[in-house]
This record gives C-alpha cells, structure tokens and sequence, in this order.
C-alpha cells in the first residue's frame, strides 16, 4: 500500500510535469494519436507527448519492459489511468496494436513475434489493422474463405475482407485466414503480413455518418513468409476469439474512458436547449430519462469495477467481455439518441452555417455510434455468447 | 472502498444461507399464511437469529449488540430475500435501530437499544400517509411542550401489527420534523394489522391523543437528517433482499429453461427466449454492483450522507427495475403453470411488488437523483 502511494505521487508529479498543456485539453475524434509509418502528427506536443510517454513505457503499461512496456502491476496501470483522467491528460497513443494485437501476443506469439513486432506497436512505429470479416462472414466470422495455401517457405493469401478499420492507413494488418477447407473452426490459422507486400488492395467504405473509417481489403496472391503465422497451423480460431474479448473490451468502454466529453454532460446540455425552471430541466420527461440513463450508467461502472476487483481477487468472472460489449455500446446508442432528443431540430443539420460545430459533432456521432452495437460481435451475438457460457442453455 | 465481499461477511453470508433454507424456505410463507399465523413471520428462525445475536447486529456493543457495519445485515438480508422470508430483521433490525442508534441518548435509547439486541423486543417505522412513498409530507402532529399529543393515522407500516413499540415521524406545531418512540400499549394507540399481496404484515395504526414524555422525542434538533439517513440505510437493506428474490427467481426460471420440453426441444434452446435470459443476467450483475457499492459507504466511521443518498437512489431505483423485469418474465416463462398458486414462482411476483413501492420505487428514485444531482 506504501509503495502504491508513492507510486500514485510520483506518477502525478511526473505527468504534471511532463504532459504539455496543449495536450491536457478535450479532444475529438480526429485528434487520436495512432502512429505508424504514414502518421502525422497533429502538433508537436502531441509527438513530444508520445515520445515521453513510450519512453517509460506507459503507451503499454502493463506490458512487460523487455517489449517496450512499462511493467507495470495492475494496480499500478489503474492509478495510472486515473491520474491521467484526473489531470485530463489525453491517451499518448491508441491503436489496434495496443488494445487487441498485442495481448495476444503476448499470450500467443512466439519470442521473435513479440521482440519484432511489441516495442514498435508501445512506440507508435508501426500501426496495425485487423482482417477478419469478410463479406461472407460477418456473425458467422468461422465461415470466412480468404485462404492461405502452403507454397513451401510461404503462403499465398487470396480473399476479401471487409469493415478493415482503416486498412488504408494501416502498416500491417493481422489476418484470420483460411488454412483448411475441411474443417470450419479448425481450418483457421492466425497470420501477420506487411501491408506494403506485392497484391494487397483497399477500397475505404462511406458510412452513414459520411466518415470512412473502414474498407474493403483484396488480396491477389500475395506471399505471407511462414514465420508470420502466430500460434500453430490450424489453431487461430482460439487466437482470434481471445482477441475478440480484447476488442469487446476496448469497444465496451467507449463513451466512459473517453476525456473527449463528447460528452458536455446531458443535463447541461438540456439546460442549455430546453432550459430551466426552478433549477430543474425545464422538459420533466427528458430529465428523468437523463436521470435514469446516469444512474444505469453508474451501475454499469461499478459492474466494470467489481469484475476488476473479483478478478484480482482471483473469483471467476464469467463471459464478462460479452456483457460489457454489449450493455457498454446499448448504453452509449442510448445516450447518443437522448442528446439528439434533447437537440431536437439542432440535431438534425448535416453542413453549412446553420448548425454549429457542437451540434454537427453529436449528430455525426450518433450516426457513428449505431455501429457499436454490431463492430466485434453484434449485441445479438453477445447474448447468444452469455446465455450459452455464462447460463448454460443448450444449443 | 471494495466491491468483493470480506471473509468476514462471506461466512456470515454461508451461515444465512444455511440457517434461512433450512428453517424458512418457501414452504414456510405459504404456511404461515394458510394458517393464519398471528405473528406473520416464523418465530423459530427468529429464536435462532436471536441466538446468534443479528437483531444487534449495528447496535454498539455497550448495549450488547455486535457493534458492526450495516454490511453483515446485507448478505443476511439477500438470503431473506431468496425465500421471501417475512421477519424483523430488516423493519427493525436495520431500520428502526439505525434510528434509534443515531439518536440523542437518553435512558429510554439505552433500554430500547438493549431489548433490541437481545431480541426481547422489536420497533417498527411508521412514516407513511399516501398512496406513494412520501416521507416527508405528513399530517401526523406532536403538539404542546410540556403535555405533548401525539395526533394521527400511519399505514403501510411493515411488520406493526406485532412491534412492541414504533418509531413514528411527526411534525411539531412549528412545522418542524420529530421522531418519536412510541409504545404501541401506550393508551390512544390502535394497530389494525393488514395482510399484504406477498402475504407479509403491515399495519394501519392510528394515534389518537397519545401522551409523550419529552424522552420519547429521539432527536429534536436534526431529525430531518436522520431520517434521511435512516431511509437511505432502509433502501439499500431493501435493495439487498430484494437483489435475493431477483436472483432466486432468475435461478428458478433458468432452471425451468433448461428442462420444460416442447416442440421436441429443450425451450431454452430457442434463441427468442436465450436473449431475454441473457438480458435478465445482464440486469442482475448490474443491480449486485449497486448494492454492493451503496453498501461500501457503510464500511467506514464517518459516513458521507451526500454519497449515501445517491447510491442508495442508484441501487433502490436499479433493484426495483431488475426485480419488476424478473418478476414478470418468471411469470411468463413458466407459462400456465407460472399462474397456478400451487407453483411458487407467483409468489415472487406478488412480493416483488410490495419491495417495489416499500420506501420509493424507480420512478420516485429517479426524480430524487435528478434533484440530488442539481437539475
């Protein structure tokens, strides 16, 4: 406990002291620091920024040092982050890489894997994309058909995957392919393979928010060296699960761990557009319905913080992933669909001068947000997954 | 502040368990209310409660109580709630003994507390006068100085009709809020007992000129703080029975998915009803987190009543979604046999509703959030 209070200290000094100012400010989407070959940098603070932090290792705090990691417990990764939140510091990096990648690295890859690929995901140098629907399969992923055939010292790797979160932009990308036509499950194996290599295609999708944040990926006989398969041959089916959880995860908490605010808190918001009386939102229906939304929301936090508690007290924590992918993205479509409310005829510009920034921004995001619950494994999926680990009902 | 129970508070948790299932399972509220009990809860449990000393659970120990956190009380009173076992433990273990622990000592507190901790007695709250929780519009008047009259008509009084005295909520002739400790043999009191929809007691008790010794005021100056207090510890008591009937009647209705056969097939097969399962599981982890977090407030010496309200909004309000939601899909899930008396699961929905409205329901909780919050 000692130690964790110093820890706390020290680690509040030094991000006092080493986070510029301009980085301590809301940010918007747009403003997400994620590295790679390609990458600029928005200011020079937000480089310098990075730069210090991955210098401690604290893009990847609880990755081993060896990997460019900080090393850190999981205590000292939460106090971390709450000092950070505390401060407003933005998240030096966030990446693929980070959140789903690496995880399953380190539980999965080889040590030339994790030598090659973990500093340079912790540093920014790299970015990285993920290949696993495809037109095909998208809740049925299992039935994916972009196949990897044995071509002696490397495959080749045919197909087309879909919803690639910014295979354009991406260095590298980490790719469920087919490696056996026999099986479903077990004909999946787990490659990594250079964006830059010879037939490798991309195609942005426009969603409805306007935003092009995925693509379509082809892939015309492009050579995959063996070493480049995680895990064994035929086993990426186990890889690419875990690494769902990872993802769930990481989606599950958008709209929480998010100091963007996106965010001026609802009741304000209502205040500002309904407004007041007698200190109340003035609408009574739309002020216990943001009320109500608060409250669940700070159930659902103290669910996020049991499940920490009970599995560092070593207790059984269940297909927790599931639940939390899929109340966390339910909650935020819900918040999203309250502010637009609450807008009312502001939330419905799309461009020109009619509309400010703020409102064009939550009209954008509720667009957005409606993929939450179907990025990762639909909210249906993730119900299916609950009811069949986590209640034990047959199939 | 953790949200994992102690060692402690699960070996409490392991000792209710197999106390309350062995001496109260559900049997024993179809029991009592088949027969007409005139308590209205089991008196052996009680007897066995009263052994291990859980009537004194958060009186201090000068009084003979155990002198500990409200958290022991929580795991006691989820069991409670998995066999919807009718009993003090929460009208006047919990509530009336916050109260009167945080009251302004006198000999009268001493000797209350001390009956209370050894179980000799019970005290019920009387608070309520509409048809919706609300505690603090009252017509009930303690008038005078020196020859005070204690003057009017409480219902919805949980367990009054067997409290050998009860804490009633009054209003003095300036308006201001009394709590008074009233001896229901006291001349001018009359205790009409009810029984409820979930079979449980309360009562209508009327005062009617009721004399009161200066003593028998438990907290002239801040009683609005207390009982604010006092409700908001009542609350999340209530949210933890009532965490229990959630879970037990989830369990049971899983359980029924698992086995009723139709269309050839196991019907928790079908992924119509996978999903509302799943959703139900979803709700439940939700509505633990609540109480446990409202309940950690508790664990320290200084309570922070600000924080306290919130949680305990939170967890009520939660609670009382979770257990509506259960409560109704339990019914539904078990089909026609859910609607029989003869099957059990219909009694969790008829006591779902009176934890529902006991001290607030969501609605009154969600407006009471919005306020506390400044909007």
């Amino acid at each position: 406990m000692q130690n964790l209070e110093s820890f706390q200290q020290e680690t509040a000094t030094w991000l006092d002291e080493n986070c510029p100012a301009s980085m301590r400010t809301p940010m918007s989407e747009a403003d997400t620091i994620w590295g790679g070959r390609q990458f600029q940098y928005p200011s020079e603070d937000a480089r310098l920024w990075k730069e210090r932090m991955a210098e401690r290792g604290w893009t990847a705090p609880t990755w081993p040092r060896e990997y460019g990691g900080g090393g850190l417990s999981n205590a000292e990764a939460t106090i971390l982050k709450r000092e950070m939140l505390r401060l407003g510091c933005r998240p030096p990096l966030f990446s693929f890489g980070l959140g789903m990648l690496g995880p399953a690295l380190l539980e999965f890859g080889n040590e030339a894997q994790k030598q090659e690929h973990l500093p340079k995901i912790a540093r920014g140098e790299i970015r990285w994309c993920q290949g696993y629907s495809e037109p095909g399969a998208g809740s049925d992923l299992a039935g994916l058909q972009t196949s990897a055939v044995d071509a002696g010292d490397h495959f080749v790797v045919n197909g087309h995957k879909v919803w690639t979160s910014y295979a354009d932009k991406a260095d590298w990308i980490f790719c469920l392919v087919r490696t056996d036509k026999s099986t479903k499950q077990g004909g999946i194996s787990f490659l990594l393979f250079d964006m830059e290599s010879e037939g490798i295609s991309t195609r942005p999708i426009q969603l409805i928010s306007g935003s092009s944040p995925f693509c379509e990926t082809f892939f015309d006989n492009v050579k995959v060296p063996k070493a480049n398969l995680v895990g064994e041959l035929n086993k990426g089916w186990s890889i690419a699960k875990r690494l769902l959880q990872h993802e769930r995860a990481m989606i599950s908490e958008i709209g929480f761990a998010d100091p963007s605010g996106q965010g001026a808190p609802l009741a304000s918001l209502a205040k500002e557009y309904l407004g007041e009386s007698h200190g109340r939102i003035a609408d009574r229906v739309i002020r216990s319905e943001i009320a109500q939304h608060e409250m669940k929301t700070h159930a659902f936090l103290a669910t996020l913080k049991r499940a920490n508690e009970e599995a560092r007290a070593g207790q059984s924590v269940g297909a927790t992933s599931s639940m939390f992918k899929y109340y966390g993205t339910e909650n935020n479509k819900a918040k999203f669909e309250l502010m637009m409310r609450i807008l009312g005829h502001h939330g419905l510009g799309w461009e020109g001068t009619g509309f400010d920034e703020q409102q064009l921004t939550v009209t954008r995001r509720w667009l957005r947000s409606k993929g939450n619950s179907i990025e990762g494994g639909t909210s249906e999926i993730q119900l299916n997954v609950m009811a069949k680990q986590v209640l034990g009902l047959p199939d | 502040m953790s949200l994992v129970l102690t060692e402690e508070q699960v070996a409490v948790q392991d000792a209710a368990k197999k106390l309350i299932r062995a001496q109260s399972p559900l049997t024993e509220l179809r029991r009592l209310r088949d027969e007409k009990n005139p308590t209205g809860y089991c008196v052996d449990l009680w007897q066995r409660m009263i052994e291990l000393g859980w009537p004194g659970i958060i009186i201090p120990e000068t009084f003979g109580g155990l002198g500990l956190t409200a958290n022991y009380l929580s795991v006691i009173l989820e069991e409670c709630g998995r066999t919807l076992t009718p009993s003090p433990v929460w009208s006047s273990g919990l509530f009336a003994s916050y109260l009167i622990v945080n009251s302004n000592t006198s000999e009268l507190q001493r000797e209350t507390l001390t009956a209370l901790a050894a179980g000799t007695r019970t005290v019920a709250v009387a608070l309520e006068e509409k048809a919706r929780h609300a505690p603090f519009d009252i017509k009930t008047t303690l008038s005078g100085t020196s020859q005070m009259k204690l003057n009017g008509r409480k219902h919805f009084v949980v367990n009054g009709h067997v409290a050998d005295a009860l804490v009633v909520t009054a209003r003095s002739d300036e308006g201001a809020l009394q709590l008074v400790l009233v001896n229901t043999a006291q001349s001018g009191v009359t205790v009409e007992r009810n029984q409820m929809v979930d079979s449980h007691n309360s009562a209508t008790i009327t005062f009617n000129d009721v004399s009161i010794e200066p003593q028998q005021v438990l907290c002239s100056s801040n009683a609005e703080a207390l009982l604010q207090a006092g409700l908001d510890v009542a609350r999340l008591g209530l949210s933890a029975e009532m965490l229990g009937t959630a879970s037990e009647a989830f369990d049971r209705t899983l359980a029924y998915l698992k086995e009723r056969e139709q269309f050839g097939a196991i019907i928790g097969s079908f992924q119509a009803l996978k999903h509302r399962a799943a959703i139900m599981f979803v709700e439940l982890e939700l509505a633990r987190s609540a109480v446990r977090e409202g309940f950690s407030v508790l664990n320290s010496n200084e309570v922070n009543t600000t924080k306290l309200a919130r949680l305990a909004s939170i967890a009520k309000m939660q609670l009382c979604q979770t257990l509506h939601l259960i409560s109704n899909e339990a019914v539904q899930l078990h089909g026609g046999i859910g609607m029989t008396d003869e099957h059990e699961i219909g009694f969790f929905l008829k006591r779902a509703r009176v934890l529902e409205q006991l001290l607030g329901d969501d609605v009154y909780h969600i407006d009471r959030y919005a306020s506390l919050s400044g909007y």
